[in-house]
């Protein structure tokens, strides 16, 4: 029997099976955060429970690290390219939505199915569209940062996409005054930008339970994409060059348009991100976007495991909940118990420094590991045993 | 003997000329701009613009000493080793212990100096044996893994000294007394300050040693072949590992001698203080050619120069644009010239 013949099972496949599984998860915690927690009769001790260890603002900001760490998994799982710099695109999407979508250029007044009163000054386009906007300005940011550096091999590619990591905040950060323009409000940021609208009802910074939502339903597009962007074509020549990009180029892959697509859809991804973010905190500020986040975006795909859209997505909830509220919850609790006063938040350097070295150095794969990057990643282990004599394992 | 001239004539295929003239283009626009901008200042207020280079240089050679820590771990085993940068940081809050709590020293004096001089044993030491650890417990593991992972392994890493450093010093910047007299040496209108000199003193003698260890000595004869191919070195004899550490600890040491000297020099320490000179130090690595360390040393003090020029001219960015000039000379050099200054040209092995 030839096998040949045989079409491999996860090609054929129907993936849309994850849909079921999502929809339950995102209708529960809905269910919890718009009913379960204003209902009257909820006993106090879960009340508590739920608002010290996973508050509503808690759980919108994971979904948002989702977002991006989704869209940063496109780049470094998929396509094996290192970016250090992602937060340049979160900081150009949360601009978008700051130019967008709020007062900041007071002197114009242009509507378009924006949630604001007529008369208000500003721009003030609808949500929706500014979500695209904020994509597609990202992508096109992300080919531009791409396109000149995806020659170079990829440490320096690393390095680059750090230098712009840098310098794109510190233009913002400086924005108050860029060659005579205000560009960014500096470091007083943009606040207030407008309430979602969703038909019946705009949604304001503080309706979290729609807002959790929004988020989820834009966490599931980019599980959708990445899936789906996944099994065809450019997806495979993403892996294809991740394995080895030698070989990929001399199948046929075009290195430099494969890899700045990657470079593309990751940004896109990082200004839905940047665009939702600007709308949970109700505002943009510069100082928030620093090479740290960069590296919380980087050690959710490490953790979670590079290239498993399910994976990344744990380790997104982990790490973002463990350095948002986690562990100052729980550092709280300790105190109080022990009479101590240590500061646990300062511990967040530890945490993503250890998580970063210990996954590499023991599990490469992630916790929920993508079997193909799995044995990509101890390749060498295996030349290494059988050099050494050592029996295979 | 007519195949003979068209071979030398050969300058290599037409998409190498191409680069060649664009590279070349690249450069005389960037010289003639730069040229332009120093003429300016220079013709504005030409005392200022040798007092600010003066400054640039003093901290190029800052830069030139962590720079070099980089390079020789580039040079031999093909990492950026992110984690140099906070260990640079790790060693002027170890100098600023060393000197100021344990010693307890705050003024110039012999006392003083004696003090200083032993810190800088005691600093070398301290930056050798952490970056030998960070080797041996992280890198050496993964010699054979994709890049991907060492990579990663060491921006891990540059968290956990940042987070030692954090604990250590305070999340805040703190301020330190010097042992370094504190006059000023006028040579016509410039002002130059004794650490700049005291840094030249230290720093010059360093560098020239580096150098000696390299090109003279056995181990560093070791190196260099190690650099070149990590195989062959073994099969003549060479202990590969042992090699590698030693180029770490060459490598810690500087970042070392580096921290007291900022620390000596500038008189602050902060906890992300790595982060930033770490990655103007790499820049200037891959903007004289990464893997030669003359590259980095003259790459080190034309960023330096570059920055201080930018920081302190009339007609410039300024300040607050300072983190932005250089890593645009990096993108730049990246694009047009990934050899650097005075790196070798390679080509992709297969």
């Amino acid at each position: 029997m030839s096998t040949a013949l045989v079409k491999p099972q996860n090609v054929t496949r129907s993936n849309r099976k994850w849909i079921i599984g999502y929809s339950i998860a995102g209708a529960f915690l809905y269910f919890v955060y718009q009913f379960l927690l204003n209902w009257e009769g909820l006993p106090l001790g879960i009340y508590d429970a739920i608002n010290r260890w996973m508050p509503p603002a808690a759980v919108n900001e994971s979904l948002v690290y989702v977002i991006m760490a989704l869209g940063l998994n496109i780049v470094v799982g998929y396509a094996g390219l290192l970016d250090l710099g992602y937060v340049a695109f979160w900081a150009i999407g949360g601009y978008c939505a700051g130019w967008f979508m709020s007062e900041f250029f007071y002197f114009l007044k242009i509507h378009f199915f924006g949630a604001v009163p007529a008369e208000a000054p500003g721009i003030h386009i609808n949500f929706w569209l500014v979500l695209i906007i904020g994509g597609f300005v990202c992508a096109f940011f992300g080919a531009l940062i791409g396109a000149p550096t995806l020659r170079l091999k990829s440490d320096y590619l690393a390095l680059v996409t750090l230098g712009f990591g840098e310098i794109i905040p510190q233009i913002f950060f400086n924005g108050e005054n860029f060659f005579g323009f205000n560009i960014s409000n500096g470091t007083k940021g943009i606040v207030q930008v407008d309430p979602i609208p969703v038909g019946f009802k705009d949604l304001g910074p503080f309706d979290f339970g729609w807002k959790l939502l929004i988020f989820l339903f834009l966490a599931a597009v980019m599980v959708f994409i990445s899936l789906r962007l996944r099994r065809g074509r450019l997806g495979r020549a993403w892996l294809a060059i991740r394995e080895d990009e030698l070989a990929a180029s001399m199948m046929g892959v075009p290195l430099m348009r494969t890899k700045l697509l990657s470079y593309a859809v990751g940004a896109f991804a990082g200004g839905l991100g940047g665009v939702a973010f600007a709308t949970h905190v109700n505002g943009v500020y510069a100082e928030r976007f620093n090479f740290a986040i960069s590296i919380f975006l980087l050690a959710m795909v490490v953790l979670g495991g590079m290239g498993n859209v399910w994976g990344v997505i744990l380790g997104a909830f982990v790490l973002s909940w463990v350095n948002g509220n986690g562990l100052s919850a729980f550092g709280a609790l300790y105190n109080e118990r022990f009479g101590t006063e240590i500061d646990f938040a300062s511990f967040t350097f530890l945490l993503f420094g250890l998580v970063l070295i210990l996954m590499m150095l023991f599990r490469r794969e992630g916790l929920l590991p993508e079997s193909r990057l799995k044995l990509v990643l101890h390749e060498g282990d295996i030349d290494e045993r059988e050099a050494s004599g050592k029996k295979a394992r | 003997m007519a195949k003979s001239a068209e071979m030398q004539k050969f300058k290599g295929t037409p998409g190498q000329i191409r680069r060649q003239r664009i590279e070349r283009t690249g450069a005389i626009v960037i010289s003639l701009v730069l040229a332009a901008w120093i003429l300016v200042n220079l013709l504005k207020s030409p005392q200022q613009v040798a007092q600010v280079a003066v400054l640039g240089l003093r901290n190029g050679l800052l830069y030139a000493l962590i720079a070099l820590g980089y390079t020789l771990v580039y040079g031999i085993i093909e990492l950026i080793n992110f984690a140099h940068g906070d260990l640079f940081m790790l060693s002027a809050i170890f100098s600023s212990y060393f000197i100021t709590v344990w010693f307890k020293q705050d003024e110039s004096n012999p006392a003083g100096w004696l003090t200083f001089i032993s810190a800088l044993f005691a600093v070398m030491a301290f930056g050798a044996v952490i970056n030998v650890l960070i080797e041996r417990l992280a890198y050496r593991r993964l010699r054979n893994a994709p890049r991907l992972a060492p990579l990663i392994t060491a921006v891990g890493m540059s968290f956990l000294l940042n987070f030692i450093g954090l604990k250590w010093n305070g999340s805040t910047p703190r301020q330190w007394p010097s042992v370094i007299p504190n006059n000023d040496i006028y040579i016509g209108e410039v002002r130059i300050n004794m650490t700049t000199i005291l840094l030249l003193l230290v720093g010059v003698p360093l560098l020239l040693a580096l150098n000696f260890i390299v090109t003279n000595t056995k181990s560093g004869k070791a190196m260099r072949a190690t650099a070149q191919d990590k195989q062959a070195a073994a099969l003549m004899g060479i202990n590969v590992n042992k090699t590698i550490a030693f180029t770490f600890a060459i490598g810690g040491a500087m970042a070392g001698a580096a921290g007291l000297l900022y620390q000596q020099s500038i008189g602050t320490t902060n906890y992300n203080l790595g982060f930033q000179l770490g990655l103007i130090a790499f820049t200037s690595a891959v903007l004289g050619g990464i893997g030669n360390l003359w590259g980095a040393v003259v790459g080190a003090l034309l960023i330096g120069l570059v920055q201080g020029l930018n920081d302190g001219l009339p007609i410039a960015f300024g300040q607050q644009w300072s983190q932005t000039v250089v890593f645009a000379i990096l993108i730049t050099i990246l694009v047009f010239k990934p050899a650097g200054l005075l790196g070798k040209v390679t080509t992709e092995k297969v």
